[in-house]
């Protein structure tokens, strides 16, 4: 009888770092992301309202150069491609390839946020910075949140590429890999609605 | 215990092929706006409207291809807390964009 008991109670402890663990993580992870798009969201609502508020001031059309934004736009859809692929080697159980992946998708985040810091560099040296209207400020507050967020995820990247270098593909690093797949695709999402409401949509 | 991650849930199952297609598929859907405004052949409001369409387009090819969302168990869940998640977005942004622009009206 007590055999049994404690044979039932070491598999109800297997089944706390079961599989499910990991279910439950990722669901986690998303109910997250899904707070975050809430903070888009308003971000985007703002914007939205200020978006012709230019207070005798430069006008989207005067000042966003689209095809860099293209560039920008192409350097985040790659590097979401290329964690895809880091996805797929993870499965395979390819150490190598995952940091050569890992590598890729850094440096292709990197591009990113170097093209959209040099962009609000000229912004703000032309005098056509968050201080000049509300149409700016809300512009400067949206997109930077999103390179935040980006800058973020590019940290926990190189975070990453040492734990899988020093520890292997064990499962918590697995896990962890896939939960930035889930942030970084979901930072491409995001971008789509920058590159077409506010970038787009303001030359038109 | 070292079983891939991309078992069991919803978000994760890819291949090379789905990544791949879903790629090919948002560069297209990236390319159209951009031409659309790059030329401007287009009136301004049908511009904006296929901007709009190409984006939403784009989002949901991101979200099946690149995040794997479906309709399968595994990711109901997923998907329940983002169709709740865009009620409260439809709310803040379209009761915001109303709220605004009555009180512009009420103003001048």
């Amino acid at each position: 009888m007590t055999t049994e008991a404690t044979t039932i109670a070491a598999a109800q402890n297997a089944e706390i770092a079961h599989p499910d663990t990991l279910a439950i993580q990722t669901f986690g992870f998303w109910i997250y992301l899904m707070s975050d798009l809430i903070i888009f969201a308003t971000l985007f609502a703002t914007f939205a309202v200020f978006s012709r508020s230019y207070a005798g001031g430069p006008t989207g059309k005067e000042l966003f150069d689209l095809p860099y934004l293209l560039g920008e736009t192409l350097f985040l859809l790659c590097s979401s491609f290329t964690y895809g692929l880091v996805m797929l080697a993870v499965h395979d159980g390819k150490k190598k390839r995952v940091l050569l992946g890992l590598a890729v998708t850094f440096l292709l985040g990197l591009g990113f946020v170097s093209m959209e810091i040099l962009e609000f560099h000229r912004l703000i040296v032309a005098g056509h910075g968050p201080d000049r209207s509300a149409f700016l400020s809300s512009f400067f507050t949206l997109v930077g949140t999103h390179g935040t967020h980006v800058t973020f995820g590019l940290i926990w990247m190189a975070v990453m590429m040492g734990q899988v270098a020093v520890k292997g593909l064990t499962s918590p690093v697995q896990s962890r890999l896939l939960r930035l797949s889930m942030f970084w695709h979901f930072l491409d999402l995001i971008w789509i609605g920058i590159f077409s409401l506010v970038y787009l949509m303001g030359v038109v | 215990m070292n079983q891939a991650p991309s078992e069991s849930i919803g978000v994760s199952r890819g291949s090379l092929k789905s990544y791949l297609t879903g790629f090919v598929l948002a560069l297209i859907l990236t390319a159209i706006p951009f031409a659309l405004v790059m030329r401007g052949a287009w009136s301004p409001a049908a511009t904006l409207a296929g901007i709009i369409i190409a984006g939403i387009v784009q989002i949901l090819v991101h979200l099946h291809y690149f995040l794997h969302l479906d309709t399968s168990s595994a990711a109901r869940w997923n998907v329940l807390a983002l169709l709740f998640t865009l009620l409260i977005m439809i709310l803040f942004v379209g009761g915001g964009l109303w709220i605004m622009s009555n009180l512009n009206y009420r103003m001048m």
